[in-house]
């Protein structure tokens, strides 16, 4: 069953008849998603062909959902909108927003998920900048490759796009139950935890890939989560160990996270909850390897 | 983008908030100006986004025009912790009776803002927290409802500031809160806040952090960018809308993915440390597309430096199909060579994903004598190390 995301899934999109959006519903439609219409005010009532399916556009998120039950809705419209249209889905209580939209204002950010939090958080928000949601073989929200893996029993969490098909890849023998991208800004709708509390619920997943990056204390707090509320096996990577020190930070900013948002913190605080910790890629695939093969 | 502590004192000004009259100059000919204009004792201080500056010698004290230019000729040109000093801010000064401390920032942890301050101001405020930590607040600012007047009291009276002042912080509280979500800012800093011997609250120093995604709605910040700071490099690949980072190494890096890149710079300084303690020479994120021009764009401004020897590609190709990438790369050499820039250093390539065999048979068929091709990124990583190490 996945989390989140399952072959139930209805999917509209939130700037469809845009390029990205365009492109990335075709290639979501190729991928066996239930995709079941667009949004944009402009042009409600037309439709769009998708090579032979005419998929309807709807004024607004919480006509889309009347008129077709969907239940996820991606979201492509440019940074300049994405605050409204969060904010929008926020309004319909659709259950699952996945922004995919890069380079949103932090304080945009910010407000969407204090409105979201206000209003009793009945969506789940992914991202922003991220490459989104997927259940190989089931359903897939976002940008992220179809057919780089099979269906599983690893559950993937990551930061990173281009780390997440990487890994993907890497397993694609063994296969993945859903692997979420939750994007790398400062602020984001779902994180590590959230995904980690899934999966360890999750009947369908055996083990959990965790992929974090420098910056903040999110893979720390995710230790802290793991010690106490994770019994099946996770293995972590983390990318930024050579990068180079970010913007000076002010002194407020080390006083909240109590560390320096390094990559050696990250994995200490990880290991220090068991977590194993590939040096590499590679290495972290075949750490999970590891673990898989001895069930 | 961090600014300079006179672009975060002007922008505090913009927005009504007290601070010194001043100015800044580049030339000890601009400070005198500022003198001449401000009158009486002024203080120098070193434009510099780094701390300790008063220690090193960045801060002086200043009576009328003549010593001013002397005081600016000593700090212009002056090295702190590795900046050189090109300005220096020169204000009235100020009879300060006690200093407080006052930020606004992103709190990630919790996904939303906060608000610390302090009446033991004007000190480490990090060593204030790990000391006596019931001398700073910490208060959680709601994303929607900001910080309005009863906030702003409500952080005054858990702070402790004392009565006589109480009004004038509160005020200050929202005008910062304010300027903060006006402008886009992640981080505003004011240490110290200080309270003047008549009792006037001023905002003695200015830390503040802009949010680069929110530049589509403030054109001006464009405007605060040290464009004397950036490297030439970094400039060259802005222009060309790539994500390039100068780094101090050898092996030049290009990537699809911040986080496949990040990954790849550890690998390459893993490998270095086999090969003569080679490093990553830049981070360069191409990202999804990675056409042919992208990639030529990619690749002039990593071979122009001129401390790379080698060049690891690393793509993963997602939406991007491999082939694409390794024509990208062919026509790419060909195109600096059209442009006179015949590449001559070594390309150690790695293409996995998407149509990977394609693009390696065109990589193959190209028979480029640079061109190295690798289908592990860790053993490509290895490749390129070594190639750096071998190379002069």
């Amino acid at each position: 069953m996945a989390i989140w995301l399952t072959k139930d899934s209805k999917v509209i999109v939130q700037g469809m008849t845009g390029s990205e959006g365009m492109k990335h519903t075709r290639r979501m439609l190729a991928a066996g998603t239930t995709v079941v219409g667009g949004v944009n005010p402009r042009k409600a009532g037309t439709t769009v062909d998708f090579d032979g399916a005419e998929l309807p556009v709807f004024a607004s998120v919480a006509d889309a959902m009347k008129e077709t039950g969907a239940d996820v809705t991606v979201i492509f419209v440019p940074p300049q909108f994405t605050k409204g249209a969060v904010v929008e889905a926020i309004d319909a209580e659709i259950p699952l927003a996945v922004v995919i939209t890069e380079g949103v204002p932090v304080h945009d950010t910010a407000s969407f998920w204090a409105y979201n939090v206000a209003k009793g958080a009945k969506t789940r928000i992914i991202g922003p900048n991220c490459p989104g949601i997927a259940s190989p073989g089931a359903s897939n929200a976002g940008i992220i490759p179809a057919d780089i893996t099979g269906t599983g029993r690893i559950g993937l969490v990551s930061k990173s796009g281009t780390l997440t098909y990487q890994m993907m890849y890497e397993l694609r023998d063994i296969g993945f139950s859903t692997c979420v991208g939750i994007g790398g800004d400062p602020i984001i709708g779902t994180t590590h935890i959230d995904a980690l509390a899934a999966f360890e619920a999750d009947p369908e997943t055996d083990a959990i890939v965790m992929i974090g990056e420098i910056g903040g204390d999110a893979e720390e707090r995710a230790a802290e989560f793991i010690k106490a509320n994770v019994t099946k096996p996770v293995v972590g990577y983390i990318a930024g160990f050579t990068a180079p020190p970010g913007k000076t930070m002010g002194h407020a900013g080390a006083i909240i996270s109590g560390s320096a948002g390094t990559a050696e913190a990250k994995k200490e605080a990880l290991e220090a909850v068991g977590v194993k910790v590939g040096k590499t890629p590679t290495e972290t695939a075949k750490l999970m390897r590891e673990i898989m093969s001895g069930r | 983008m961090d600014l300079y502590e006179y672009q975060g004192r002007d922008l505090f000004e913009r927005h009504g908030l007290p601070v010194l009259a001043g100015g800044v100059a580049t030339t000890p000919e601009e400070a005198r100006a500022i003198a001449e204009r401000l009158g009486g004792r002024v203080v120098v201080k070193a434009q510099v986004k780094v701390g300790g500056r008063g220690k090193a010698g960045g801060v002086k004290l200043a009576e009328g025009a003549e010593e001013t230019v002397a005081r600016a000729t000593d700090i212009l040109g002056m090295d702190i912790k590795g900046h050189t000093v090109h300005k220096v801010m020169i204000t009235v000064t100020a009879d300060v009776a006690e200093e407080y401390y006052f930020s606004y920032l992103l709190d990630r942890a919790n996904r939303t803002f906060l608000c610390i301050a302090s009446v033991a101001g004007g000190m480490d405020i990090e060593q204030v927290a790990a000391e006596t930590p019931d001398k700073v607040v910490k208060a959680p600012i709601d994303a929607v409802e900001g910080v309005d007047e009863a906030k702003a009291r409500e952080i005054v009276t858990a702070a402790g500031f004392p009565a006589e002042v109480a009004d004038q912080v509160v005020e200050v509280a929202v005008g910062l809160w304010q300027a903060f979500v006006a402008e886009d800012a992640t981080l505003v800093e004011v240490n110290p806040l200080a309270k003047t011997g008549e009792g006037k609250l001023l905002l003695l120093d200015a830390k503040v952090t802009l949010d680069e995604n929110a530049g589509f709605r403030h054109p001006d910040h464009e405007a605060l960018v040290d464009q004397a700071a950036v490297d030439p490099l970094e400039q060259a690949a802005k222009e060309k809308d790539l994500n390039y980072v100068k780094l101090d190494g050898e092996v030049g890096i290009i990537g699809n993915g911040a986080g496949l890149v990040m990954s790849t710079l550890d690998v390459v300084a893993y490998a270095g440390e086999r090969h003569g303690g080679v490093k990553p020479a830049n981070f360069l994120d191409i990202g999804g597309g990675a056409s042919a021009e992208v990639m030529a764009n990619g690749l002039e401004i990593v071979l122009s430096d001129p401390s790379v020897r080698s060049v690891f590609v690393n793509v993963f190709g997602g939406i991007t199909a491999c082939d694409a990438v390794a024509n990208g790369i062919v026509q790419a050499l060909a195109l600096l060579e059209q442009r006179g820039e015949k590449a001559t250093k070594p390309l150690v390539v790695r293409l996995d994903g998407n149509n990977a065999e394609a693009g390696r048979a065109i990589l193959d068929g190209a028979n480029n004598p640079l061109i190295q091709r690798v289908d592990t990124m860790d053993g490509a990583a290895e490749r390129a190390a070594e190639l750096a190490a071998a190379g002069v």
